[in-house]
């Protein structure tokens, strides 16, 4: 651990906040439908979206309606991306060639882009065409985040309303999330990135003659248009096979900062913008601690295991100073990697600098910790503020009643039809990642030696339980090991990823119409207090103590066990 | 109840003596049902047992530990079983005192309601809008309405309460109970309760836990302890796959051991234990709630709508200041305003008389002079006084008393006329006193303010609630006393009307609101709010309105009803807490324990020291099992509540029970296993 | 629910036209305009010829070229495609090895490089770049400390004095820019092409 590296996580997490402040003011005043900078330019495209589309922006919707045109709509696109990837060889932008994707393969990948998980079981550069990439997975990189934004703006309005039946309109709700906030930050940062770097082409390929006089061949394409969407959107899913480890991708340390700030910055400015829409910007701030200290602790986590290096291959006569850097590229350093490991799985992006795979015992476990969290430090667009609700929900709910009254969260209290949603979200996740790690750890041909783990030992079970906890959490990073591209993995993960997106939102969505038709409360010096650092002190003993009560022996068997095993010197 | 409640104590004897016997019938899996925790606990168990058998059949070595591990599933089930059992003993017992008044009795019904020719019928034939006549001596028979007659009543055996009151037609005294005593007259009946569901039944009832349904937030609390539940099942069952992948085969008695550890059984089983003893501390209290509901709601409550008069101030005028005119001191003040009372028998006069001696010891002697007449107060000359020979002592209303001494207003001295201005600003009455014609002062009389009635309303903003003072004097005179008493706001000269307009106009604001009436005026206001407490001396219409009734008739006592509800779910809300924070030293406890063999490696996370896995496994269950006989008495007596305001309430009860609910277990289960390792048990 | 059929499909198209097409061609015509290199991959000509670019590492194995750090990258095997052979520095197909700390393969792996560097006659602990694989397989750099290494032995295959190709590397070195931002590192193909630069002696 260096001074340099601890300056450079602190630059970059500064300039997430400064830049999340004005950022949340806008998303509020945007997704009310307040005039803002862009309307001039946006406002008549928006109303001709509504007309052409026929929706009336000033009707909104019950829970009810709301849950189902987000699950119409999801299932509409789910269906156009699997269309693409199948008739892609019918279809122009294809330089290479490729031949149609698999059926299940584009099952998955379909799955994998709606829920804004972007979990790769393809390699971007020898699998998909541009129109794929440009029309199909940059497309689902708007929408899916877009998506995500609404659903957790119609769940703040739930707390703002008294005896409400609507929390929005979905379309209305989606179109602004996409045009005024997606769009415009993308277009600055995808420029951003070609200045630094990033290639924007249309070629598929070019061919070098090298120095040593063989020829390599140099895969390209429409690069920074979807990298910056990807980071921005949460997203992560690759242009190219190695992610933002590959030099295209993330040539510098500058795109490389830039890169984990777009990661950021959507997610830590909703919490903002939360804390506007309620009236109070301290419940925001609240959150955002809570966030932020999990982040941080990972960070001080992956860097200091890291930086450690792996004792097995000190042993061997490697230099332990630049710490464990197998899997890791030299221009981002362990600091900018532990950074980026931990932004990128405590957001839902997914995307990697480096190869998760390949981090030591306790590094890994710090991603796969965060995704089992279900991604809310801070969080996908959308996905981290409702994420974080459900878990404040839980929190006030067992310790609110310590101080003697029924538990209430920003004046709605909770009750036994709140509790039944939160309980089943929570439920849909440990059977996600257990209930498929565990048929997955079984299974013979998947563990079997000619099976489909990278790796063997307990690191081998630590790719199953990786790989469930990143699609539950709709992250989309993996122990890349792991071969996911057949028909077990291919199909249990994109149910996985179907649960953990879609059997999540509809209970946060029922949440929202039982909250939005409650009566408000108003506080007084006996409400349970939901800001200051004892509410996040709560927060975190919850989040700590009910999250590793679920996961606690499953890690122990991955991870912790495998870090003692590195200890002791053994290999498998 | 004629046996005072409070008598019996937390663990009676023979209140565990059959709570014991209760815990076994309980096992009855129909009525475990109701509870999922220890219903999956009991289930588990008997899974254990037949484990047990089999190892004993096939004389496996494992047999005596899974003997042990068996039983102490059992008895976790059963422990959470007389927890419950406990709770609902208490009422039992109370419930068969009162079961004793209610043995039939002979009712005189009226063929006529207006002669007084009756026949006798059994009370329980009794329907409603039968008329009877009860006279003296006589058992009432059953609740109803005195349509005719007055008499005095010893209502001990509801309230508790020995001396008699006064029931007569008309007015708000009309309502009767059943199992109460005429003492004297007679008073024609007219039932308004439907056999088996008077005012006793319901209370039997209610004691008894017979007609007890879960709470709202009771349900609350059972989803997520359900929830909590299947999640560690499903952990367990996914555990033997995990463990199957790095070539462990964990056994079912072992998975099952992890799994009754896990599962929240400490609040599980003290769930229903605590919602009871909860309903107990009222009835203790002598509040008889018609619902759980109430009493949760009583929590939440905002803001206490109280009456002025009883519950903030004595309700009676009293000397608390003697102002002389100029030129008299005010001993000789004193003396005549003694003189002035000293055969004047309301209460204003007597707290003259008590001030005076009081404040400036003029004793007995020079108070009985001979020749003394006492002139009554008539509302004719508003003064009262007495004629002590030649002197003409005279005391009354301030116009009154300046007519006599043959004054006007403004010829009266400043001082004077300046001191009357700020009794009546002030809300008291100033009550003038003059002899033979000449001015010599004021007597300030005012409604005093109970003395700690100040203390107890700072506490209660500190809890975060707001006490308004309902008052019918005018708004000067509230607001005076509103300052005095230091409640956060008042209604002045309040009518019925006005009070439910108040409480509609908090709820729109998102407040719960409690008051407490007795009128038959009062009823829609009791009715509208969320804690209506009506008082057993009020009308049968309050009675109805309400949702609790305080057979004591004390209203003050909303205050304690609130910190009931609050100290309900504090119980619940830190017995949860605990029992989660419980699970972290389990899992230290059992995880090394089970892969020690595969992975000696995880001995690392053995940071108890435990002996042996096996004793490490025992321990952590029978620690699981024990606890909860350990945390009865905090569920029955409820955690304590102070009012110091929800952020330092939640610092307090965050320190004790979650992080010592970490700790605890740790240390415990270290003991248990120094003692189960000590004994070879494993 | 029929209702929600028809914003579904529309928004979806428009939504496609939008940002599947509207937004990439833009941002690819204003980068082909403004930063056609950056754009095209910063591709490096020698005499008209793409030699490589700048950003994607080259697999070198001459003794007179510095080398960068092994490399995971295959390509399936042109005998049998479904299997894999090893192929350093594929730039049509990145990856990385996906080994975990405990894995055998990865120790084999490390202890023989370990063992070539010392049989090169280098003693001491080897830096760590120079026997791990990077997560692309494509790590253009290397770190100073392992291209310092490698300074005898392309100076002796260059037949140059080493003060001379030291004297490259250290001028190839790129620092943290402010002092702050980015790791100390070494482009490789920069450094090699720099050293063919160098005037014949």
């Amino acid at each position: 651990m260096s001074i340099a590296g601890w300056l450079q996580i602190i630059l970059v997490l500064a300039l997430v906040v400064v830049a999340a402040v004005p950022l949340g003011g806008y998303i509020v005043r945007v997704l009310a439908g307040e005039h803002n900078l862009l309307s001039p330019v946006l406002a008549p495209v928006e109303r001709g979206f509504y007309r052409a589309a026929g929706v009336d922006e000033r009707k909104e919707h019950g829970w009810l309606a709301y849950t189902m045109a987000m699950l119409i709509f999801s299932l509409f696109h789910l269906l156009v991306l699997y269309a693409m990837q199948r008739l892609q060889n019918y279809l122009p932008l294809d330089p290479k060639g490729f031949d149609p994707v698999a059926p299940d393969l584009a099952f998955n990948t379909s799955m994998s882009f709606v829920t804004n998980t972007n979990w790769q079981n393809y390699a971007g550069e020898t699998t998909l065409t541009h129109f794929v990439q440009m029309l199909g997975l940059t497309v689902h990189n708007f929408l899916s985040p877009a998506v995500g934004l609404a659903m957790a703006v119609a769940l703040a309005r739930a707390f703002i309303r008294s005896e409400a039946r609507t929390i929005g309109n979905f379309w209305v709700d989606m179109t602004r999330a996409t045009l005024y906030v997606m769009l415009p930050l993308a277009v600055i940062v995808a420029v951003a990135l070609v200045v630094l770097g990033v290639p924007q082409t249309l070629l598929g390929s070019v061919e070098a003659t090298t120095l040593e006089g063989a020829k390599q061949v140099i895969s390209l394409g429409p690069i920074a248009s979807q990298e910056a969407i990807k980071e921005l959107g949460t997203n992560g899913g690759g242009f190219l096979n190695a992610n933002s480890a590959h030099p295209f991708e993330n040539p510098n340390a500058w795109s490389n900062m830039l890169e984990i700030w777009a990661l950021l910055v959507i997610p830590v400015a909703t919490i903002f913008a939360f804390g506007r829409m309620v009236g109070d910007a301290r419940q925001g701030l609240s959150l955002l601690w809570t966030m932020a200290i999990v982040l941080i602790v990972g960070i001080v986590a992956i860097y200091a295991a890291e930086s450690y290096g792996n004792p097995i291959l000190t042993a061997l006569g490697v230099d332990p100073s630049l710490g464990n850097f197998e899997g890791k590229e030299v221009r981002f350093g362990q600091a900018m990697t532990a950074l980026f490991a931990t932004a990128t799985t405590g957001t839902s992006t997914g995307a990697v600098n480096a190869m998760h795979d390949s981090l030591t015992p306790l590094g890994g476990l710090v991603p796969m910790f965060n995704m089992l969290l279900g991604c809310i430090t801070p969080g996908g667009v959308g996905s981290g503020l409702y994420g974080i609700i459900v878990v404040a929900l839980l929190s006030v709910f067992v310790a609110g009643l310590m101080v003697g009254r029924t538990p209430e969260y920003l004046g709605k209290k909770i009750e036994a039809r709140e509790m039944k949603f939160v309980m089943f979200a929570l439920l849909i996740y440990a059977v996600n990642v257990l209930g498929f790690a565990a048929a997955s750890a079984i299974a013979p041909f998947v563990v079997g030696d000619s099976g489909y783990l990278g790796n063997k030992g307990p690191h081998g079970l630590s790719e199953i339980i990786y790989a469930f906890a990143s699609t539950n959490g709709n992250n989309g990073s993996a122990f890349a090991g792991l071969n996911g591209n057949n028909l077990w993995f291919n199909t249990t993960l994109a149910f996985a990823m179907f649960l953990g997106r879609f059997g999540y939102v509809v209970p946060v969505l029922a949440l929202a119409g039982s909250l939005a038709a409650k009566k408000k409360v108003a506080p007084s010096a006996g409400t349970f207090p939901t800001t200051g650092p004892h509410f996040v002190g709560l927060l975190l003993g919850v989040i700590i103590i009910l999250y590793l009560l679920q996961y606690f022996p499953a890690l122990a068997l991955g991870p912790v066990v495998e870090h003692f095993l590195m200890l002791n010197g053994k290999s498998f | 109840m004629s046996t005072k409640m409070q008598a019996l104590s937390l663990f009676d004897g023979a209140i565990l003596g059959r709570a014991a016997g209760d815990a076994v019938r309980k096992l009855d899996p129909r009525q475990l049902a109701r509870n999922p925790v220890i219903f999956v606990t009991e289930i588990v168990s008997l899974v254990v047992t037949i484990l047990f058998v089999r190892d004993l059949v096939t004389g496996s070595d494992v047999a005596f530990f899974t003997g042990q591990i068996a039983a102490w599933l059992w008895f976790t089930v059963l422990f959470a079983n007389f927890a419950e059992a406990v709770a609902e003993g208490r009422g039992k017992a109370q419930a068969d005192t009162l079961r004793r008044m209610r043995s039939d009795t002979m009712a005189k019904r009226l063929v006529d309601p207006h002669t007084r020719q009756y026949q006798s019928v059994n009370a329980l034939d009794l329907r409603i809008g039968d008329v009877v006549l009860v006279e003296a001596g006589d058992l009432i028979p059953s609740d109803g309405e005195v349509i005719e007659g007055i008499a005095s009543i010893n209502e001990s055996a509801i309230t508790g309460e020995s001396a008699p009151v006064i029931r007569e037609s008309g007015g708000d005294r009309s309502a009767v109970t059943g199992g109460t005593t005429v003492l004297s007259d007679w008073v024609k009946v007219k039932i308004t309760a439907a056999p088996g569901s008077t005012f006793l039944d319901r209370m039997i009832a209610l004691v008894e836990g017979a007609e007890r349904k879960k709470t709202p937030n009771e349900i609350a609390l059972s989803i997520l302890l359900s929830g909590l539940t299947l999640i560690f099942l499903i952990v367990c069952v996914t555990l033997w796959c995990l463990a199957g992948y790095s070539g462990t085969t964990l056994t079912v008695t072992v998975l099952i051991a992890l799994l009754v550890c896990l599962i929240p059984t400490t609040i599980g089983g003290l769930l229903s234990a605590i919602g009871i003893a909860g309903m107990d501390r009222l009835i203790r209290f002598n509040v008889v709630a018609t619902s759980g509901r109430a009493v949760e709601a009583a929590g939440d409550v905002d803001t206490l709508l109280l009456d002025k008069t009883g519950t903030i101030t004595f309700g009676n005028r009293m000397a608390s200041e003697l102002i002389p005119v100029p030129g008299i001191t005010e001993r000789q003040l004193a003396e005549t305003a003694l003189f002035a009372s000293l055969a004047d028998e309301t209460p204003e006069g007597r707290s003259i008389v008590a001030y005076a001696r009081s404040k400036y010891g003029l004793s007995e002697q020079n108070q009985t002079s001979e020749g003394m007449s006492f002139v009554p107060f008539s509302a004719h000359t508003r003064m009262s006084g007495v004629d002590l020979g030649r002197r003409t002592i005279r005391k009354g209303a301030v116009d009154a008393i300046l007519r006599f001494a043959g004054v006007a207003m403004n010829g009266a001295p400043a001082p004077f006329r300046q001191a009357v201005d700020r009794i009546a600003r002030t809300g008291g009455t100033p009550l003038a006193v003059a002899e033979d014609g000449k001015l010599l002062g004021l007597v300030h009389l005012k409604d005093t303010v109970k003395p700690d009635i100040r203390d107890r309303f700072a506490a209660l903003r500190a809890m975060g609630i707001k006490t308004v003072m309902v008052t019918g004097d005018n708004p000067v005179t509230a607001a005076a006393i509103a300052s005095e008493a230091g409640v956060d706001d008042f209604i002045a000269e309040a009518t019925p009307e006005d009070k439910l307009a108040y409480i509609r106009k908090e709820q729109q604001g998102g407040r719960l609101i409690a008051m407490c009436g007795d009128g038959t005026n009062d009823a829609p206001a009791l009715a509208q709010a969320d804690v209506g407490v009506a008082m057993q001396t009020g009308t049968q219409a309050a009675r109805e309105a309400g949702n609790m009734v305080d057979l004591d008739s004390n209203p003050t006592k909303l205050i304690e009803i609130v910190e009931i509800g609050k100290q309900l779910l504090m119980t619940r809300g830190s017995l949860t807490t605990f029992s989660i924070a419980n699970d972290v030293a389990k899992y230290f406890a059992i995880i090394p324990a089970l892969f020690i063999v595969t992975y000696p490696e995880l001995g690392a996370l053995n940071i108890m020291k435990l002996a042996s896995p096996q004793s490490a496994i025992l321990s952590a269950v029978i620690f699981n099992a024990l606890i909860i006989i350990a945390l009865i008495p905090l569920a029955l007596k409820g955690v304590a509540y102070r009012p110091i305001g929800a952020a330092a309430l939640l610092r307090r009860n965050i320190l004790v029970y979650g992080v010592g609910g970490i700790i605890v277990p740790f240390i415990g289960i270290k003991a248990l296993d120094i003692v189960v390792s000590a004994l070879h048990l494993a | 629910m029929v209702q929600h059929f028809r914003p579904a499909i529309v928004l979806i198209v428009l939504m496609t036209l939008l940002t599947g097409v509207l937004y990439p061609f833009a941002i690819t015509g204003f980068a082909n305009v403004v930063f056609p290199h950056r754009a095209g991959g910063s591709m490096i000509l020698r005499d008209g010829n793409v030699i490589g670019s700048a950003l994607i590492g080259q697999n070198f194995t001459s003794d007179k070229y510095f080398h960068g750090r092994p490399s995971a990258t295959n390509t399936p095997d042109p005998n049998d495609p479904t299997k894999n052979v090893d192929a350093p520095y594929n730039a049509a197909n990145s990856g990385a090895s996906n080994y975990g700390a405990t894995s055998q393969a990865l120790i084999d792996r490390v202890k023989a490089d370990v063992e070539s560097w010392h049989k090169a006659g280098i003693a001491g602990p080897i830096p760590a770049d120079a026997v791990t694989t990077s997560a692309s397989g494509l790590d253009p750099d290397i770190s100073p400390a392992n291209a310092l290494l490698q300074v005898a032995r392309v100076a002796k295959a260059r037949n140059l004095p080493e003060d001379k190709v030291r004297a490259v590397v250290t001028a190839a070195i790129e620092g943290r820019a402010l002092g702050v931002i980015g790791e100390p590192r070494v482009n490789v193909l920069e450094l090699n092409l720099a050293l063919d630069a160098l005037p014949a002696t």
